[in-house]
């Protein structure tokens, strides 16, 4: 079933993409096409199959609740586009009101 | 000293040993070579000359006086590396490849790279890799197309396609790659190489950008499996910073070439003998089993049923995971941030001129595949599929020691042969999707070339933490056969 531009637009909605028209287009069509590829699972019989839901083999475990040494803030900070007083600075969450 | 870059990790560690070179001598050979063919092949990102002069004078320092006193040395004291571009190394870039990461430089070491450091290992630089591993040919980059080294008009394979780029064409001695779908066998098969790709749980994934977290792992791309197993013998083992390594100690890996493979059952599936693949590449990786066979192994065919779903079920699981992965590229903590007044639209913008064309199919498909409606049919079925392709293994498993199968469906492929369509590129690591679905080590060894001269790679695959009865297998072919030791003609002299 062929994506419609809309459900492109709807997926980079929810994957924070901002796509050009031209992009949008284009992926509509290649991913149509791998989606149309990838429905070939549903040729299958799966209705006894557990879902493989850890690769390990043995069996995952807890660890003790302890801190550890901890990076530094001023390395984990360095990265940052935007940063003031040791904090991350981001464009406003809410407008301002009237 | 002109020969040192063609010098094998063994031998490397044991001339530093003597003092018939030192690391110095021997860093500045590679760092030569980078510098006379990376412009050519792009197989480095950032070469981190300096800082491997440093490393390396420091190494003989401490050589120098372990020879006086006898005294214990970390195992690859002084022996240079080169490090794909998606794991960390403190204080040297790290992009995976994309725009989104330009800048961004880590304050640690990558599990795996600490250990190697720890070794007493000299990094040379990062190589380059298809855009957060993502591809099959590293023309994914954002920052270069890597060529292949026996013809430079190819691709060298991907993901980690500068790191086979950078040990075929003598550009480092060996290095480390990473393998979420093939990214360390098929670019060692295509630049006629060994690579590892090592069961998930045997090597810390901590500080390897996250990709697929139930797929993803590091590995090796080598000139041999004795130098492959060189490295995996630091690496491996269990790190607390990644709670799906396995607990305890990993086995010391040791190499005997004169070993019989009589007692060994090699399956050769039918599956992967198929209409569609290049006939040379079927010829040489029947002479090589054929060969195997000789040496004494017993063949046997099998069927591995579900092969075919291995790359519906890759391409739903692999996207799904790296669309969750790749949430925390928003702009906000590094990275490249595309300014707006509006918070998501600041993240929307800077995600959509950060990531290249084939990370925003992945995102858009996992996206897909897990939104509401869309989970059962998608995600749901292929983790089921994903059980029933892992229980082939095991059922083949309880018949043979190993399958032995072409690594790649094709040689080299031309550079832009693949990039209009997606689905193409996908169906080049068909071969060596299953083994990161089911989570077992590959290791994938050059086995001839075709008519343009292309090499031609062979991948054996073993069950869950079997890395050294493949690596035994595979040095044990390379003391009788001699494809290994051949190295492309365009950076010879």
């Amino acid at each position: 079933m062929p994506l419609t531009r809309q459900d492109v637009e709807h997926i980079a909605l929810l994957a924070r993409l901002h796509l050009t028209d031209e992009e949008k287009e284009r992926f509509r069509e290649q991913l149509s096409n791998i989606l149309d590829h990838i429905s070939k699972l549903q040729e299958l019989d799966t209705s006894q199959v557990l879902p493989m839901s850890s690769v390990v083999v043995e069996q995952s475990r807890l660890r003790e609740d302890v801190a550890g040494p901890a990076m530094s803030r001023e390395d984990l900070m360095s990265n940052a586009p935007d940063a003031a007083d040791d904090q991350f600075r981001v464009p406003p969450v809410l407008e301002p009101g009237p | 000293m002109s020969e040192l870059h063609t010098i094998s990790v063994a031998s490397a560690v044991k001339g530093l040993r003597s003092g018939a070179f030192s690391s110095r001598e021997l860093t500045k050979a590679y760092l030569d070579r980078i510098e006379r063919f990376n412009p050519r092949l792009n197989a480095y990102l950032h070469v981190a000359a300096d800082s491997a002069l440093r490393a390396a004078a420091s190494a003989d320092r401490k050589l120098s006086k372990a020879r006086k006193t006898k005294a214990n040395l970390p195992p690859l004291t002084g022996l240079p590396i080169a490090v794909k571009d998606v794991l960390t190394v403190a204080g040297m870039p790290a992009t995976a490849g994309s725009r989104i990461l330009q800048g961004f430089v880590p304050s640690y070491n990558a599990t795996s790279v600490q250990r190697l450091l720890d070794a007493g290992i000299v990094i040379l630089g990062k190589t380059n890799t298809d855009e957060f591993a993502m591809g099959s040919s590293t023309e994914n980059s954002a920052y270069a197309v890597t060529r292949n080294p026996w013809d430079e008009e190819r691709v060298p394979g991907g993901s980690s396609g500068g790191s086979a780029a950078a040990v075929a064409a003598g550009l480092a001695p060996v290095a480390l790659g990473t393998d979420t779908g093939g990214s360390v066998r098929q670019p060692a098969a295509l630049c006629g190489l060994t690579g590892l790709k090592t069961t998930y749980g045997r090597v810390s994934r901590y500080g390897l950008i996250a990709f697929g977290s139930s797929l993803d792992t590091v590995g090796v791309l080598a000139h041999s499996a004795q130098d492959a197993a060189i490295i995996l013998n630091v690496m491996a083992g269990y790190d607390p910073l990644d709670a799906t390594t396995l607990e305890g100690k990993a086995p010391k890996i040791k190499l005997n070439g004169k070993t019989s493979l009589k007692e060994l059952q090699i399956g050769v599936p039918k599956e992967y003998f198929i209409e569609g693949v290049q006939p040379e590449v079927t010829a040489g990786v029947r002479e090589a089993i054929a060969q195997l066979e000789r040496l004494g192994a017993k063949i046997k065919e099998i069927s591995l049923p579900h092969t075919e779903y291995a790359l519906p079920v890759y391409y739903i699981i692999a996207p799904a995971e790296a669309s969750a992965n790749l949430a925390r590229f928003d702009g906000v903590r590094y990275g490249l941030r595309v300014e707006d007044r509006n918070l998501i639209d600041m993240f929307s913008l800077t995600r959509g001129q950060g990531f290249g064309p084939e990370v925003k199919r992945r995102i858009m498909i996992g996206t897909y595949a897990l939104s509401a409606g869309y989970y059962d049919a998608y995600y749901g079925q292929a983790q089921k599929v994903r059980t029933l392709i892992r229980k082939d293994f095991e059922d083949a498993f309880t018949q043979v020691d190993m399958v032995a199968a072409p690594a790649t469906p094709n040689t080299a492929f031309r550079i832009g042969a693949h990039t209009g369509n997606p689905l193409e590129m996908y169906l080049e690591d068909v071969f060596t999707l299953p083994a990161n679905l089911a989570g077992i080590p590959g290791v994938s060894l050059p086995v001839g070339f075709d008519s343009q001269g292309l090499p031609i790679g062979l991948q054996l695959l073993g069950p869950h933490f079997s890395e050294e009865l493949l690596l035994q297998v595979g040095h044990v072919y390379q003391q009788a056969a001699d494809w290994h030791t051949i190295t492309p003609m365009t950076t010879d002299a």
